[in-house]
């Protein structure tokens, strides 16, 4: 947990923000952080648990860089409550696997060139993820309209829809 | 976003009593609208009553023979349900023609009826608004008015409602369960939302504290000729500029039945019963739909920047009726079909 004591100026001493304990399981890992009902998921991994894979790019819902899974399922961390989610499971980019030990969709996007800039990329290997989970996209045409939620402004749309299609052609 | 208090609800009842009681509560189902609206403090609830994980998520059959679908389902689960694939394709397909997979996931239906519209001087906090304050004007009349109302608007407020889910249950007329401080009640869902008339700070019929528990669906699906044809600035992820709902019951080519459903064009879901009756004793065919259609705009009034919603609305409603007589989709190939 980080300490969030900014004094205010001028001798008024600002109020401090009711904080309160909340529990998360984080890619198996259950962690106890001291957080303002108000916190996003998003920044409680970022700026609380210092999971900096998630990334931010609009923080409304529009881009899907903060995409995570709750439970399998992909949802957009910045538009939830961290303290809407205390009894899922959830896993970012840094659960899904290691430097080491990629997973198949992490290999295929780097067998597929499937980035420039890379900020996008955890939101879309969590998206596709999330995607192979609920099982429905089947053709090259599924697969772009249900990744849609993710967009990439280096344009490497056309590595990411090949990365997406060889791991769910495998399975 | 400002500070609140957060409340997991324990029940309806809970939920009902928190909300009644505290001054500035607000139900949060997934947020993916509230948290939004918060960020730009175009909201901003000083008590959040939690309901997503209320145990009102099962979509079941009615004795009726009709569905019931949770307000707390989500809508990517509501979509894919089987029966709801099955009976009512109609709203599988609106559903997935709206926001992208992650905000389905976390999206409710309960939610979706109550998500408010995305006129950008509602979003602004700069500019007058009679919806987010009421009294200070419209800036949308002789402003930026593309995304705005051709049909039901006031000379306080030209907004639209952005559902598209909403779109396909105006034409699937099912009643919306709600439970509130004086117990439950029943809405028929084209008496949920409301037009803006002078009082365009309300979205619709919902009196204070009351909770959406489940949509009612009627047994009649239109599963066999339907279509949900959505017109917008790019082919996913994006708010319609136009959409049509349309579901034909056909005796050989004779129409016996018929739903029509606009989106994107008033402060409501826009169903159009007189057209329906208008279908209804027709062979179903392109002259009928043209002048049926015809029959649909007759009564639009565009704003300036949106004029040209009036000819696409008209189009759409004979493309939309079209392909539900033929039982074909929204695809890319229809776009080479030519069209009156
Ligand atoms: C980028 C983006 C694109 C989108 N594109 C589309 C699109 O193309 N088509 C489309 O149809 N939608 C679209 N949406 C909107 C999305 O469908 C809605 O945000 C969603 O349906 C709202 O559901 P929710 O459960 O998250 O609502 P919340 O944000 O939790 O709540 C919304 C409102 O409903 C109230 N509420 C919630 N549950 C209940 C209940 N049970 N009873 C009474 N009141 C309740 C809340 O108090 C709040 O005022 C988009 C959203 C985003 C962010
Ligand atoms: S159209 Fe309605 S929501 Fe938009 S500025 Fe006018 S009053 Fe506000
Ligand atoms: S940061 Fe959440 S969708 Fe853009
Ligand atoms: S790789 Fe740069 S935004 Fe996608």
């Amino acid at each position: 947990m980080s300490e969030q004591t900014t004094p205010a100026s001028g001798g008024a001493v600002a109020a401090p923000p009711p904080v309160g304990t909340v529990r998360l399981t984080i890619n198996g890992t259950a962690h106890e952080v001291q957080l303002a009902p108000w916190t996003t998921l998003l920044d409680a991994l970022r700026e609380y648990l210092h999971l900096t894979g998630t990334k931010k790019g609009c923080d409304h819902g529009q881009c899907g860089a903060c995409t995570v899974l709750v439970n399998g399922t992909r949802i957009n961390s910045c538009l939830t409550l961290a303290v809407m989610h205390e009894d899922d499971d959830i896993t970012t980019i840094e659960g899904l696997g290691s430097e080491d030990n990629l997973s198949a969709l992490q290999q295929a996007f780097v067998d597929h060139d499937a980035f420039q800039c890379g900020y996008c990329t955890p939101g879309q290997i969590c998206s596709a993820q999330g995607l192979i989970n609920e099982g429905k996209a089947h053709s090259e045409h599924d697969i772009r309209e249900m990744m849609s939620g993710n967009l990439c402004r280096c344009g490497a749309y056309v590595g990411i829809l090949a990365a997406v299609q060889e791991v769910v052609n495998k399975k | 976003m400002n500070s609140f208090t957060f409340h997991r609800a324990t029940g309806v009842d809970d939920a009902v009593r928190e909300t009644t009681r505290h001054t500035g509560a607000a139900y949060i189902g997934g947020g993916t609208n509230l948290i939004d609206l918060m960020k730009e403090n175009v909201m901003r609830p000083s008590y959040l009553v939690s309901v997503a994980k209320l145990p009102l998520a099962a979509i079941e059959a009615l004795p009726d023979g009709g569905l019931r679908l949770g307000a707390m389902a989500t809508n990517a689960d509501t979509a894919w349900h089987e029966d709801v694939k099955s009976r009512y394709p109609l709203l599988n397909q609106a559903i997935l023609a709206g926001a992208s997979p992650q905000l389905r996931n976390a999206a409710t239906n309960g939610g979706n009826l109550m998500q408010r519209t995305r006129c950008l001087y509602f979003y602004d906090l700069a500019t007058p608004c009679n919806k987010r304050e009421p009294g200070t004007g419209c800036s949308a009349i002789g402003g930026f008015n593309r995304i705005h109302a051709i049909f039901g608007a006031s000379d306080q407020c030209i907004a639209t409602h952005p559902s598209d889910m909403c779109v396909a249950l105006a034409a699937l007329a099912p009643t919306v369960r709600v439970s509130g401080p004086d117990g439950e009640r029943s809405i028929a869902f084209d008496d949920f939302h409301r037009l803006p008339g002078d009082q365009p700070e309300k979205d619709n019929n919902l009196r204070p504290g009351e909770l959406i528990i489940s949509l009612d669906l009627p047994a009649k699906g239109f599963s066999k000729n339907f279509s949900y044809l959505k017109l917008r600035d790019r082919q996913s992820y994006a708010f319609a500029l136009i959409s049509v709902a349309a579901g034909l019951e056909l005796d050989g080519t004779t129409i016996t039945d018929a739903r029509l459903a606009l989106g994107g064009v008033a402060h409501k879901p826009w169903r159009d019963q007189e057209a329906e009756q208008l279908l209804i004793g027709q062979p179903a065919t392109v002259e009928t739909f043209a002048r049926v259609a015809a029959q649909v705009v007759s009564t639009a009034v565009g704003q300036g920047s949106n004029d040209f919603k009036i000819e696409l609305a008209r189009r759409a409603v004979v493309r939309a009726l079209k392909q539900a007589a033929e039982g074909s989709q929204q695809a890319t190939d229809v776009f080479q079909n030519s069209n009156p």
